[in-house]
């Protein structure tokens, strides 16, 4: 109705400040992505190039001074020639090949536990206050210690393996989305419920969505405990047939061949690294869009 | 849909309900809102009767502890009254707040269709309306923007079309504006009013500045603190459009500012 009282040009007017105001309220993002991106990978880089060159040094340095002799501690050189020529062959990736499953398989297994137990725990206060701290102790507990009952429960089994990974695991993702629920900010919750939503649908909408960065976190931190506890159960459950990482290192130590458990310390290592860093891309992503990255 | 809402004891309801005529009216008789039991107990309103005719824009005004935002909630439907009725014709009403609780993991336009998802609407509906809305808001090159790379005044006119989505016609509004620069809330005033008056809303808009609410209001109703009770009702009788920095304005102001100086003094030692 009475929106023409405002002639025309007082309009645009309007609509030109608004948008002015815009403009100049802003923030201005530099267009130099690439070059950033670059300077960035630099700046990540060179500290590691170093660190790594001062680790080998000191090695060389141990290795010279004799504290050992050389066929119980070898050196970087014949560490990497055992390494090189062993990444020729196929029993080496198949053992990473076996390993990663398991990790995957075990972690996958994880993630759905230790979700649906978070939310479980998050949204039924009798279960939070029946197992909620007993979470935490689990978490605390090294997996190791499950080994005696799995191979107990289980025998020398795959599913041995799995249990205690599961077991390492779970904790720490249901304790993520825990806390990712219990820190959901208010202000969101409200706005779901002005705009109608109720029970599953304001999970849906806002509750799940807005744990995304403590889930995440959490999922980090669950597959740091996986992989541990995967690596303990490779050591201590070798699984006739599976020339896993474990077992194959398990044979080199039976045959004191300590450069290949060297190559093999190595690997899991670099296995660890190449993780850690999708995990860390994944939160960035999520810390980039959602805006919690503006101190840069 | 037209719901009263009645604590127990009282039984004005009919009466409230008779007065509600028409779309986007409110009316709230004897309201009474107790946090807590027993002696502990904090009364936040204390009888508040309100009647807020359909189209008006009426803005509640006080100073901290009135139970102003309280009052807004329990319209909204958020919270639940400890006596009296509160009547809307129009259920669910819309609401802004003073934070835009924009969702950062969606896109602007995202914010926007969350409210059309949730009642249903289908996607290339939503997309249509999402876009008219942003028009709307004059927010149109923004629409795949995360909330982070907006400013203050963006976001709440964000928040703004968000509320206009769930398409009631009733807004409540929170003090939506008081987190933002002079400048950029002049230009929001005249927005505001401009949306208010094309989609012939009724606006309930909580403040605690004057100024705000008779360049804003059609009529100002002055709240007591501790508890909150109706002071006095303004009718801003003011030509529109207004400037906050006229004269008339100032001069109304000046005297509901004085009324709400001693109310506050009222408190002292």
């Amino acid at each position: 109705m009475p929106a023409e009282v405002l002639g025309a040009k007082e309009k645009d007017d309007s609509r030109q400040t608004v948008s002015g105001l815009d403009e100049l309220e802003r923030v201005p993002v530099s267009d130099t992505r690439w070059g950033r991106f670059g300077s960035r990978l630099w700046a990540g880089t060179w500290p590691k190039v170093l660190a790594l060159v001062l680790v080998i040094g000191a090695w060389q340095a141990l290795f010279v001074s004799g504290w050992k002799d050389p066929w119980v501690l070898p050196s970087p050189l014949t560490v990497w020639e055992d390494l090189s020529s062993y990444m020729a062959t196929p029993d080496y990736w198949q053992a990473i090949g076996i390993t990663l499953q398991r990790a995957v398989t075990g972690f996958a297994l994880s993630v759905a536990v230790g979700s649906a137990l978070g939310i479980a725990v998050a949204r039924f206060k009798p279960l939070r206050a029946a197992i909620g701290s007993l979470i935490t102790g689990l978490q605390t507990m090294p997996s190791i210690i499950w080994f005696p009952l799995a191979i107990l429960l289980f025998q020398i089994s795959e599913s041995t393996i799995m249990f205690v990974v599961v077991l390492g695991a779970v904790p720490s993702i249901a304790n993520g989305i825990i806390s990712g629920i219990d820190y959901v900010p208010p202000a969101w919750k409200r706005v779901g419920a002005v705009l109608g939503m109720r029970g599953l649908t304001l999970y849906r909408h806002v509750i799940l969505p807005a744990t995304l960065p403590s889930f995440v976190s959490g999922l980090k931190q669950g597959w740091a405990f996986a992989w541990r506890s995967l690596m303990a159960g490779e050591l201590l459950v070798i699984v006739a047939g599976q020339g896993s990482i474990g077992a194959l290192m398990q044979g080199a130590r039976e045959f004191s061949d300590s450069a290949r458990v060297l190559t093999w310390i190595i690997t899991v290592l670099v296995i660890g690294i190449l993780v850690d860093a999708l995990f860390r891309a994944a939160d960035n992503r999520i810390r980039e869009s959602w805006g919690l990255n503006q101190d840069r | 849909m037209s719901p009263a809402r009645t604590a127990p004891p009282h039984g004005t309801a009919e009466r409230a309900a008779d007065e509600a005529q028409g779309s986007g009216a409110v009316v709230l008789t004897d309201v009474v809102k107790r946090y807590g039991r027993g002696p502990g107990a904090v009364t936040a309103l204390d009888g508040v009767s309100l009647s807020v005719r359909p189209g008006s824009f009426v803005c509640l005004l006080g100073a901290s502890g009135c139970g102003k935002s309280t009052l807004l909630s329990l319209v909204a439907g958020l919270d639940d009254l400890t006596a009296g009725s509160i009547t809307n014709v129009d259920r669910p009403v819309a609401m802004m707040f003073q934070e835009s609780a924009l969702f950062p993991w969606l896109t602007v336009t995202g914010n926007i269709e969350i409210a059309l998802r949730v009642r249903g609407v289908g996607r290339a509906e939503r997309r249509r309306k999402a876009a008219e809305l942003l028009e709307t808001v004059r927010l149109t090159g923004f629409a795949h923007k995360r909330p982070h790379e907006l400013s203050g005044g963006m976001r709440q006119r964000v928040a703004l079309a968000r509320a206009l989505a769930q398409d009631a016609s009733v807004l409540l509004m929170d003090e939506p504006f008081g987190a933002l620069d002079a400048m950029t809330r002049d230009l929001l005033h005249d927005e505001l009013e401009r949306i208010w008056r094309e989609r012939e809303l009724t606006v309930l808009f909580v403040t605690h500045n004057v100024r705000e609410a008779v360049r804003l209001g059609d009529q100002v109703v002055l709240l007591s603190s501790r508890p909150g009770r109706v002071l006095n009702t303004y009718d801003v009788g003011l030509e529109r459009p207004r400037r906050i920095d006229s004269a008339p304005v100032a001069e109304l102001a000046a005297e509901i500012t004085d009324a709400l100086r001693e109310e506050v003094a009222r408190h002292a030692g």
